[in-house]
């Protein structure tokens, strides 16, 4: 790629914006097939225990009905699937809110009103549903490992000696609820069963037996898990998913809805059928973010270096799969110590599985992690900026070995100058009436994990060079940076280059996961450019194809890559309604090299918005009566609304990592959430000295906090 | 959802008639407005009727001046029309207020009045049909009183129900003098807005005092002329399209340094708008000072019986509440 394109050079708008805004780039559920059927799930009103009946009769008798799907009748699987997927399978339930049968009419009204009529009976187990969070209970287990690569447990050096005998300590707990990831696509998807394909279909690779049009992060997780459960080869299972409404890790893994729709899709062949999940249904089985209780313990000397981490986390387990946030990840790599523990606690839950959103782990870890630092400033009586420029790790303090590239602490005093950071040295001494105002700063970081090569074929046909690869656009702009990357490697202007994505039809790719997609997929377009042009030269033949996979450099797994930034926050809190108010919100980000500037900003700014909305907002209640979250639509789960939003900005450092293929990239799609709650909080300490440890930061929580701090403010008593 | 049968009534006259004949067949009736609360409802199967009757479209959208000053608002005028309205915006500015606050543009937009007074109290437990609500299905319990409570009421709470009425407009209603008009099988009905909704006692299924066939054809919004300095304050999670956790509308005269009459209607607080009476009593003819309103929101309050998670409410009230009224009296200086 050549350096000498400038960032400027590299602004553009999305090529699939006029589509977007025109309403003519078709989600899943769009698709037009003829003559399609329209399956409503039926979620279980237990957290356990065994379906004793399904009484489906007056659903069948429904005119319209053409088939209702319960555990009876759902075709065998060829091969076990994956534990969140195995549904239907057994007369059993393992979560309130999991589907135990499906309707399939004619219209969705009627299947909609059909699954209203079908009873379902439940024997409760004797001892019923474990549901109750609660970090006392003697379940409570350590965990060993997290995700499969975390350390669950993990010490260096004496930890308790040095926050006995430190300069300056400070100890908090933490908390973060239940996150739903809200795209504002639902999860829905079309699966048709190709009928009367003749003998031979089923051992021929090539015959396409069951079509799904999906919403997903990447065609090759369905494809994967439905040949397998449906005996197919994967060639035989075609996903097309070209645009997507936004994911946020929720359509990361296929989820049970998928199983259930190609179900019925198999026992109505030559039939479309078309599914959609209503929010409620989204926040019953389709994945969220884990809550956490968190307990972080800092100690530091004189000079405010630190001298122990402590990270202890706490957090339910669905018993369906073991899935725990790395929570304490940041602990491990942000700051340097010479001791340091991290350990996890786990409860085994009857509830739905967590699945990935947003900066897994990170986002609630740094929200800790970041508030705890900004107390040690305040124990110390030092700039927060300056307490964490003196605790920059020469190296990952985890594995020792080199940063990739770290600039941290640009970020930090770029943004502060950018910003104008300033805080109180006695907060509560800024106002405008009845609001108190305040500034916060906090840093984020997002490790850049190799997920595996891709591979991108080019190929030159009609006088354009065409990209393709199983890549996915979630609103990402990767229909515009890869074209764009591939247009630079060919050195070709970039209306010459169209990219293909979002269809089994293409070369194997990662999913757009863990903030991967621009490098990783980029890195193979540009192999796959170089290639072409070394093979075919600069005036190739009609039809000259090449295919390349993803290739880092040589000696990558020695060094840590990660992406960073710092978050500056000022907030408005009310002393009459304890409402926060975000005035402004601004990033600065160390993102290797910045592909589309546009298009970066717009992920940093969205991820920013996110943080922001979680930081004020954004709480699943999950009843510990019942098992599931009952605000479960987006009038009782609050996201920012516009009028929330009213100040975000982003810069970033630009500098290329070497480390990170041939792109330089680093992955930008989650480091802008992570860190934005601990700025915000911290603005808010500085605006009324009121320490909030629990997310989100509603009246409720201010009100209390200022309650049982002392006097009502002077102003509310004048 | 369950299937039912559209029909489009031509007349209020032909719309009872529809509902009585239905009644008669045994079958159940429900008017379509602007459908905002209704159609999400039949939706979630929270109601269910046999006959969907439209009125939507029957010419009840005046807004005219009564005698004194008063207002006479057809019951169909949607939300967003009626707050644009010069003459509401003039007389009556906290109506208006109210309403921009509530909902959002779009939802404004297919609004009603008359759908306004009429939309159920809120609950997350009434919406989600796995759940026991006495309010959705009597006698099954309530869920919600030691559910989430963040949002539940303070002041008529019963151990029945524990649901708010969630309307803004309704708010600034019950601080004024409000007549709702009504025709039914009998003909015209004049209620007292105070009198429109119920407390839940133990049939929290009826939020109002209307009998099954009654519609709503108008409001009749009566002085006090002190009303044309009136505010509405609407407290929230988020800035914007949130329901208020509490909300005050409140008209204010002040003579001499001292309260001549004053008005507060209370949001977020009951099963039914609230208006705070003892408050009142508390401020006319004592002293326009802050000290004065929150000694008088304090009263207030002593019927409040929040549970776990909303004593905030108490808190925001006993300051929003002077805030507000001592907004109003700097107005006034």
């Amino acid at each position: 790629m050549s350096d000498a394109a400038t960032e400027q050079g590299r602004d553009r708008a999305r090529v699939d914006a006029p589509l977007k805004v025109s309403g003519l780039a078709p989600y899943a559920y769009e698709h037009e097939l003829e003559d399609p059927l329209f399956l409503v799930p039926v979620l279980s009103t237990v957290a356990t225990g065994a379906i004793t009946g399904i009484d489906a009769e007056a659903a069948r008798a429904v005119p319209g009905v053409a088939l209702v799907l319960t555990h009876e009748n759902a075709p065998r699987l060829a091969l076990p699937t994956i534990p969140t997927l195995a549904v239907l399978r057994k007369p059993r339930v393992r979560y309130r809110g999991e589907i135990v049968a499906a309707v399939v009419a004619d219209s969705l009204e009627t299947a909609r009103y059909a699954a209203s009529l079908v009873r379902v009976d439940y024997a409760a187990p004797p001892s019923g549903p474990d549901v109750r969070l609660d970090p006392e209970d003697p379940g409570v287990r350590p965990l060993r490992r997290v995700m499969g690569v975390y350390p669950g447990q993990h010490t260096v050096g004496d930890v308790d000696g040095e926050l006995a005998g430190a300069a300056y300590r400070v100890e908090g707990h933490y908390a973060t609820p239940v996150n739903h990831h809200n795209p504002i696509e639902p999860h829905s998807m079309v699966a048709l069963w190709h009928a009367d394909l003749g003998p031979l279909a089923t051992v021929q690779p090539r015959s396409t037996r069951l079509t799904v049009w999906d919403s997903n992060q990447g065609v090759v997780a369905p494809q994967g898990v439905l040949a397998g459960a449906f005996g197919l080869l994967p060639t035989q299972v075609e996903v097309i998913s070209p645009y997507v409404g936004g994911s946020f890790g929720t359509k990361g893994m296929p989820h049970p809805h998928v199983m259930v729709t190609a179900m019925a899709a198999r026992k109505l062949p030559g039939r479309a059928v078309k599914v959609a999940l209503t929010r409620p249904q989204m926040f019953a089985g389709t994945g969220y973010r884990p809550e956490t209780r968190q307990r972080v313990a800092l100690a530091a000397d004189e000079q405010g270096r630190l001298r122990a981490v402590d990270h202890e986390v706490f957090a339910p387990v669905s018993r369906v799969i073991p899935w725990v946030d790395p929570t304490a990840g940041p602990s491990l790599s942000m700051y340097a110590s010479p001791t340091r523990r991290v350990s996890y606690r786990a409860q085994h839950l009857d509830i739905g599985p967590g699945t990935f959103m947003r900066a897994p782990g990170e986002y609630t870890g740094m929200f800790a992690l970041e508030t705890a630092m900004d107390e040690l400033a305040r124990e110390m009586g030092m700039d927060p900026v300056e307490l964490r420029l003196r605790n920059e790790p020469e190296a990952d303090p985890e594995s020792g070995r080199p940063w990739s590239s770290r600039h941290v602490a640009t970020c930090l005093t770029e943004g502060a100058r950018i910003f104008g950071l300033e805080q109180q040295q006695q907060p509560g001494g800024r106002r405008e009436g009845e609001w108190l105002l305040g500034m916060g700063v906090a840093s984020a970081s997002f490790p850049q994990m190799g997920m595996g090569p891709s591979l991108a074929r080019i190929t030159f046909t009609g006088g354009r060079y065409v990209v393709s690869m199983q890549a996915s656009d979630i609103g990402t702009g990767a229909w515009t940076v890869l074209a764009q990357i591939a247009a630079q490697a060919l050195d070709v202007p970039q209306d010459q280059v169209e990219a293909r994505i979002g269809t089994t039809d293409a070369p194997y790719a990662i999913i757009a996961g863990g903030s991967t997609g621009t490098f990783g997929w980029g890195s193979a377009v540009v192999e796959a450019a170089q290639a072409f042009r070394a093979e075919h030269g600069s005036d190739p033949a009609e039809g000259a194809t090449t295919r390349a996979r993803t290739r880092m450099p040589q000696g990558v797994r020695g060094v840590r890559r990660m992406a960073f930034g710092a978050h500056f926050a000022e907030v408005a809190v009310s002393e009459v309604s304890g409402e926060v108010r975000v005035r402004r919100l601004y990033g600065h980000f160390d993102g290797g090299r910045i592909m589309n500037p546009r298009t970066a900003r717009s992920q940093l700014v969205g991820g920013m918005t996110m943080g922001l909305s979680g930081a004020l907002f954004e709480e699943s209640y999950r009843d510990p009566r019942f098992g599931h979250v009952v605000n479960a639509d987006l009038a009782g789960y609050h996201v920012a609304a516009h009028a929330d939003v009213v100040d975000i900005e982003v810069g970033w450092v630009g500098e290329p990592d070497p480390w990170m293929g041939a792109t330089g990239a680093k992955g930008i799609g989650e480091v802008g959430i992570v860190g934005v709650p601990a700025a915000i909080g911290n603005a808010i300490f500085d605006a009324t000295g009121l320490r909030l440890r629990e997310l989100p930061f509603t009246p409720v929580k201010v009100l209390e906090a200022w309650e049982s701090s002392g006097p009502a403010p002077a102003a509310t008593v004048r | 959802m369950r299937p039912f049968t559209y029909e489009r009534a031509t007349s209020v006259a032909d719309a009872l008639r529809r509902t009585a004949g239905a009644s008669r067949e045994g079958e159940r009736t429900a008017y379509l407005a602007g459908g905002t609360n209704l159609i999400d409802h039949l939706r979630l199967g929270i109601r269910e009727t046999d006959r969907l009757i439209d009125v939507s479209h029957l010419d009840l959208t005046e807004v005219t001046e009564l005698e004194e000053g008063g207002l006479r608002i057809g019951a169909l005028a949607r939300n967003a029309d009626v707050a644009a309205h010069p003459l509401v915006r003039r007389t009556f500015p906290v109506v208006s207020a109210a309403m921009l606050a509530g909902a959002s543009g779009q939802l404004r937009n297919m609004a009603t009045m008359g759908g306004n007074l009429l939309q159920r109290t809120r609950c997350v437990y009434f919406q989600d049909l796995s759940t026991p609500c006495n309010k959705r299905d009597p006698g099954s319990g309530c869920s919600a009183i030691e559910g989430l409570g963040t949002y539940n009421a303070l002041i008529g709470t019963s151990d029945s129900c524990v649901a708010v009425h969630p309307s803004d407009l309704c708010v600034a209603l019950a601080a004024l003098d409000v007549t709702v008009v009504v025709e039914g099988p009998l003909g015209e009905r004049r209620i007292d807005f105070a009198d429109l909704h119920r407390l839940p006692g133990d049939r929290p299924e009826r939020d109002t005092t209307l009998e099954r066939s009654e519609l709503i054809t108008a409001i009749e919004i009566a002085g006090p002329g002190f009303a044309r300095r009136s505010r509405y304050r609407k407290l929230r999670e988020r800035a914007s399209y949130a329901f208020a956790t509490v909300s005050v509308a409140a008209a204010l005269e002040v003579r001499d340094g001292q309260v001549a009459d004053v008005r507060i209607g209370l949001g977020g607080v009951s099963h039914k708008p609230h208006r705070a009476l003892r408050a009142e009593e508390v401020l006319r003819g004592g002293p326009a000072t802050h000290e004065a309103y929150a000694a008088a929101i304090a009263v207030e309050m002593e019927q409040a019986r929040p549970g776990p998670d909303n004593g905030y409410k108490v808190t925001q009230l006993r300051r929003a509440v002077p805030a507000v009224l001592s907004a109003l009296t700097e107005e006034t200086a």
